[in-house]
């Protein structure tokens, strides 16, 4: 599985970093970005659909 | 100048008033008649002209579309912009607006938000909880060891205001200056316009201007000083802009989080269970603070029609306001699995009460932090409390909802 940020449209609402920290990180201005290439580690799928779940901007996908 | 129309609200459909205590009084009831009455989006002639769109999908598609909708008046009060700029010259026009970059449009909102976003991103704000847990904490010792509080009045009110005021440089002596302010500027949007409004305004101008002065003879570690060494397209930003952007995060920063929190202690009030599983599970306040944003969310939104056009079947014209209702887009079945009912383990929850597209909250990290703090304190010191029904429960007035009396009875205290 793999997750992955569009960066045209995360506004920051770091709902995914709160989530799913060891997922995604933010920049300085607060803006996400997938860890790893945006691979999740077995065992964290769920935290990767929790992530995707609460991205108020529909800014995550997933592939598998 | 239009005619301005007071008085009681006729139809919710075609006379709607935002701005009048019977609106957030009745807001779930009034929205959902709204809807079940076929219309998605109802107008008032009050104000000079205001539509309000229900829908996720057309709250969405506004916040999405800057061109059609301006920022340049995010409150809408009695005056319209073009009435307010003959009373006001000096107001900064857009694409800038009063206070930037909340009231800016691209391109410029870009570059005037970036100035802002290190000192709110989560890496930065994060380090505030203990500080957060201290204010909350001392507000708890000084109600005593008493069985009946208002928790709006004793404790919601107070912490973003001692927050913000540290944030900003401004001493915190003074916060009930500027609380009274805030509640001045978002409460009384559908007051008449009086003198004592209009000094209370210039008091407070005044105030801020001095405030700025001061730190430009002793430069301070706050963002007061931030701001004034900021710069924008290779110059310092003009007095006007931090000036603007100062009253900005003292209005913002104020009584959005304070109703947030007043809100949230609303519900478990009211709902025994759900406070006692938080009681039991502090873990798990982090997700219903989401669910309290989500169903309680405090903010309202507005925008200003740039071109005369139709929107989905209604005729908007140039200057028409449009209020953004993220809390009516929070409930819209479409968008939420059961929408009215508040799940504090709801697991999917793109709710948006920190906006949508590029005007997210930019407090929204410090807001989350102060409501997951103030909750977590509150049922840590105050287990079981409930509301105190001799005594009534009153809301705000104007696009920020949130309790301004909150009678409690403490039952047992630890």
């Amino acid at each position: 599985m793999r997750v992955h940020v569009d960066s045209s449209k995360c506004q920051g609402h770091n709902r995914c970093y709160a989530l799913a920290p060891e997922l995604f990180d933010v920049d300085d201005l607060g803006n996400a970005f997938e860890l790893n290439d945006g691979i999740v580690p077995s065992g964290l799928e769920d935290k990767a659909r929790l992530a995707v779940a609460n991205c108020p901007e529909f800014a995550i996908t997933i592939e598998d | 100048m239009s005619e301005t129309i007071y008085g009681p609200v006729t139809d919710w459909a075609t006379d709607f008033d935002h701005g009048s205590p019977a609106y957030n009084n009745n807001i779930h009831q009034i929205w959902d008649d709204l809807k079940a009455a076929g219309c998605p989006i109802a107008h008032t002639e009050r104000y000079g002209g205001v539509w309000l769109p229900l829908t996720h999908d057309l709250v969405k598609e506004i916040a999405y579309d800057p061109t059609r909708f301006s920022s340049l008046t995010p409150v809408v009060q009695q005056l319209k912009p073009s009435e307010a700029r003959l009373e006001d010259p000096d107001a900064l026009g857009a694409p800038i607006g009063p206070v930037p970059p909340i009231s800016s449009d691209p391109p410029f909102h870009a570059d005037a938000r970036r100035i802002l976003l290190p000192a709110f991103s989560p890496k930065q704000i994060d380090p505030l909880r203990k500080e957060v847990e201290e204010i909350c904490n001392k507000l708890i010792d000084d109600m005593g060891d008493v069985d009946s509080i208002d928790a709006a009045v004793q404790y919601t009110q107070h912490i973003p205001v001692l927050v913000v005021a540290q944030m900003v440089g401004l001493p915190l002596s003074d916060a009930d200056r500027f609380r009274g302010w805030v509640d001045m500027v978002l409460g009384g949007i559908g007051a008449e316009r009086s003198e004592e409004r209009l000094a209370q305004f210039m008091a407070m101008d005044e105030y801020l201007t001095k405030h700025i002065e001061d730190h430009i003879e002793n430069p301070q570690d706050d963002l007061t000083t931030y701001l004034l060494n900021a710069e924008i397209f290779g110059e310092k930003l003009s007095p006007r802009h931090v000036f603007g952007t100062i009253l900005l995060l003292i209005i913002a920063g104020i009584d959005t989080t304070w109703s947030g929190i007043g809100s949230s202690l609303w519900h478990l009030a009211s709902n025994p269970i759900d406070r006692r599983r938080l009681v039991e599970n502090p873990d798990k306040i982090p997700a219903a603070t989401e669910e309290f944003l989500r169903a309680y969310a405090p903010v309202t939104m507005a925008r200003m029609v740039t071109e005369d056009m139709e929107f989905h079947g209604v005729q908007m014209k140039k200057e028409d306001r449009v209020l953004l209702p993220f809390p009516a887009a929070n409930r819209d079945e479409k968008q939420f699995a059961n929408p009215a009912v508040v799940d504090i383990e709801r697991e999917e929850n793109r709710h948006s009460a920190f906006g949508l597209g590029i005007h997210r909250c930019i407090g929204s990290n410090l807001a989350r932090l102060e409501m997951n703090v103030a909750i977590e304190v509150f049922l840590k010191r105050f287990p079981d409390f409930e509301l105190d029904m001799t005594e009534q429960v009153t809301w705000s007035t104007g696009q920020v909802r949130g309790p301004r009396n909150l009678p409690f009875k403490i039952k047992t205290r630890a």
